[in-house]
């Protein structure tokens, strides 16, 4: 081929070509990612974590006209909990237990598929979940559920690096999307069940090296270490398995944190046990802890706080104020100063009993522990988990699906004896209702019904805490939530419809039946010019765009 | 032939012994499964536990012992284990997939023997071996078919109606004391997605049925005719669930002997493999 050739050419070839042979997912699009709607380059959208998208095409006027634009069915049977990202033409999507996908999202063909075979020490509470990728330049990010992270290049799906975060063995796993900060993947660690010392850790992008690591769970001479008593910390769980958000303006990324352990027998670890079920504010470049907040102290019912930290920027009584919302596992919405940590307000979404209030000053739940052998709401899933909030800001409501009416009975029982790599859960926790739901997925018959407790998609105003509207379900919801630009809300639910509403007024649009169980947020992305809505749904992936 | 429990222990298989031992009475057999009743701490069937120490006492006392300490490190009455335990399922887990790197193995039992050994597992501190009384399946089957009406609505291995849930391998998914609490007291017992429902459409066509399935949206049943129904309830104008079960309470229209061999009757069912 002649180089007179190549300069006649190469200018046609590559305007000729897909953008993703030239583009490069580079830091500062991650920071603008909102001004690039045509793509989804991190698990919940932006890094404000609003899973809501400026595009409009979609509308409450025509959502009724979405049809089936294709299926991607996962050659796996284990639960889709992953959000593809769409970067420059591709869709980057997983598949359990630790596969990768690249797919076009015009069309969910399939340009490769990396397949890592995660190590048989490997032994999730939950399930071998992986919620999805991160990406920075042409490189994609994994973490796997033997605790290794992975660098795969996405134009071929071939690994670059692959490095141990921690040892499967011993109980660790990992099930989050990666956070890629800067130059760095952040990553978390699950196992709370298994008696972990839980962390977050940062490593080089370029190189797998690991940055620094901060342990969920103080260590001696470390503020907050006197909040376990013994050796209770060694063992004490705390992991983080949801992304966590980041505010560039304040350097501060945010992340969730789990349960104690062992779960139940809170009487083993006297004590606050910070930080599990908090949110930790950390320098990004350091690990450096800059604020805490727990929502639950010493707790003995498993309600990890690893859900999505959702930030916003808005007026709190009449002063402009950067705020950080999260509806608990607890069962308590709640707004936080996200520069200091400060408690600004709680309220519950849902049947709580097991406390009757947050603090006015501090935020601390003031208990109210049920009697042996009695209900206690919400049951041990919570009232939310990790299904994906969205926050809009033309609407400026707060969205997430919930569990409401749901319970469990609680029992600690005695002691247990910490062994590595075995479960560490203690105490026995019973269901008042025939068959309740738990975290395994249903079959196509409901066998339990309403009456163990039922889902419902709620709007909360942020600065009441109260709801907006609500819609109720029948069965319990545990899909995420995607906003859009034109008031559209998409959501799913174990009962298998893929929903839209009106993210206004609650009022349902449209809805098909996808006939599996929807574990993950929806997410939107453009291509060709046109608008897409996908969610994951039992073992597939579903795009929907407009007829015509 | 009345039997007891304790005077089963040797001798035939856990199945065969169960047929020869099966108790008394009928039920309205909602889908409940029977896990969960063993879920509420403190509330496992005395008919459950009993039934698992027979079990225990053939398939788990050559290794654990007749006292279940007898393996280093676990004690079933002081509610010890290796492999520490949360909850019910775990248990299950360990029956069923055995313990990895020890000489526990996996075992295949059925649901109802599952939960009957958990139950027993649960409470052998405090198990007092009461007898439980077990009546004749033979005579069994004449009441459900005869005085006990309950063929009437039941359907059993092809024969009879399905208004009612099938038998079919009622003995399979029931305990023992699910059984005989649902002869009792079939409303409490009663699965809430097996109640009755009456619909009404827009048109004023009134349907009534047994539920079989619902969500936010529709709901399916099996009608009074036996038609399969799917309803669509933005197409209803009305839609009520009712929470009494239709079957009626055998506590005094049966004596205590006659449930016995309904109930021996009804764990003898166990489908078709």
């Amino acid at each position: 081929m002649s180089g007179r050739w190549h300069r006649a050419f190469l200018p046609l070839l590559l305007s000729l070509m897909p953008c993703s042979l030239l583009a490069q997912v580079t830091s500062d699009r991650l920071l603008h990612s909102s001004g690039e709607p045509q793509s989804w380059l991190t698990y919940s959208g932006d890094y404000s974590s609003h899973r809501y998208s400026a595009l409009q095409q979609i509308s409450p006027a025509n959502v009724k006209d979405l049809e089936l634009k294709w299926v991607f069915q996962a050659q796996s049977l284990e639960k889709f909990e992953s959000t593809p990202l769409v970067a420059d033409g591709v869709m980057y999507a997983t598949q359990a237990p630790d596969d990768v996908v690249a797919l076009d999202p015009k069309t969910g063909r399939a340009f490769w598929v990396y397949h890592y075979a995660p190590s048989a020490d490997a032994k999730p509470c939950c399930g071998r979940v992986n919620r999805g990728v991160a990406i920075l330049g042409d490189t994609l990010f994994m973490a796997t559920i033997d605790a290794h992270l992975i660098a795969i290049d996405a134009k071929n799906g071939h690994p670059v690096w692959n490095v141990k975060v921690a040892d499967a063995a011993a109980g660790y796993a990992m099930t989050l999307a990666p956070l890629v900060i800067k130059d760095k993947v952040l990553v978390g660690v699950a196992g709370g069940e298994y008696g972990i010392r839980g962390f977050i850790a940062a490593y080089e992008a370029k190189t797998g090296t690991q940055a620094w690591k901060f342990y969920t769970i103080p260590g001696p001479g470390e503020p907050g270490h006197e909040t376990w008593n013994g050796d209770s910390w060694t063992h004490g769980g705390a992991s983080v398995w949801v992304t966590g958000s980041y505010d560039p303006e304040l350097n501060l990324t945010y992340w969730g944190i789990g349960n104690p352990g062992p779960d139940f027998n809170n009487a083993q670890r006297e004590g606050d046990n910070l930080y599990s079920d908090s949110i930790v504010a950390l320098d990004p470049d350091t690990g450096a802890l800059k604020w805490h907040f727990q929502f639950t102290p010493n707790d003995p019912h498993d309600y990890d706080a690893v859900q999505v930290p959702v930030l916003i920027d808005t007026n709190w009584s009449g002063t402009p104020r950067k705020l950080l919302l999260s509806a608990n596992r607890n069962g308590f919405f709640y707004v936080l100063d996200r520069s200091t940590g400060k408690f600004l307000l709680g309220k519950p979404f849902a049947k709580v009993n097991w406390a009757s209030g947050l603090d006015e000053e501090t935020g601390r739940p003031i208990l109210t522990p049920q009697p042996p052998g009695t209900p206690t709401f919400p049951g041990v899933q919570g009232a939310t988990n990790f299904y994906s909030p969205s926050y809009s800001p033309r609407t400026g409501l707060f969205y997430l699906s919930t569990w409401q009416d749901y319970a469990n009975i609680f029992e600690g029982g005695p002691p247990i004896e910490y062994r590595e790599g075995q479960r560490f859960g203690g105490g026995i926790v019973n269901s008042p209702f025939p068959n309740a739901p738990g975290v395994s997925r249903r079959g196509p018959v409901n066998v339990y019904t309403d009456a163990a407790g039922r889902g419902a998609l709620i709007a909360i105003d942020p600065h009441t805490g109260k709801k907006k509207w609500s819609f109720d379900m029948f069965d319990v919801d545990t899909s995420g939530i995607l906003t859009t630009a034109s008031d559209v809300l998409f959501t799913g639910g174990r009962e298998g419809y893929f929903q839209a509403f009106d993210a206004n007024s609650g009022a349902l649009l449209w809805k098909v039946n996808l006939g599996g169980d929807m574990n993950s947020g929806p997410m939107s992305y453009l291509a060709d010019g046109k608008q897409y809505v996908l969610i994951a749904a039992g073992n597939s992936l579903f795009a929907f765009a407009l007829r015509k | 032939m009345q039997s007891h429990l304790a005077a089963k222990r040797s001798g035939a298989s856990i199945t065969q012994r169960r047929l020869l031992a099966c108790l008394a009475a009928l039920a309205a057999l909602a889908l409940l499964l029977p896990s969960a009743r063993a879920q509420v701490p403190g509330q496992y069937a005395p008919a459950d536990i009993a039934f698992g120490s027979q079990i225990f006492a053939t398939q788990c006392t050559p290794c654990h012992g007749a006292n279940g300490d007898s393996v280093a490190g676990v004690n079933f009455r002081a509610g010890q284990f290796r492999v520490p335990v949360t909850s019910d399922f775990d248990l299950r887990t360990i029956i069923t997939t055995g313990v990895a790197g020890t000489a526990m193995p996996p075992f295949v039992f059925d649901t109802a023997e599952l939960t009957e050994i958990i139950a027993y597992l649960r409470n052998m501190s405090t198990f007092d071996a009461r007898g439980v009384t077990m009546g004749d399946a033979g005579r069994g089957q004449e009441l459900f078919e005869g005085k006990g009406d309950c063929a009437s609505c039941h359907r059993v291995n092809g024969k009879g109606p399905r208004v009612a849930p099938d038998l079919s391998d009622v003995g399979s998914t029931r305990t023992a004391d699910l059984l005989e609490r649902t002869l009792l007291d079939p409303t409490a017992a009663m699965l809430p997605m097996n109640r009755s429902v009456r619909a009404v459409t827009r048109d004023g066509k009134v349907i009534t049925g047994r539920r079989l399935n619902e969500d936010t949206y529709t709901v399916e049943l099996i009608d009074e005719h036996e038609n399969l129904v799917s309803l669509e309830k933005s197409s209803l104008r009305e839609y009520t669930v009712s929470k009494t079960s239709p079957m009626p309470s055998y506590k005094d229209t049966l004596s205590e002997k006659e449930r016995a061999d309904v109930l021996a009757y009804l764990f003898s069912l166990k489908g078709s493999k």
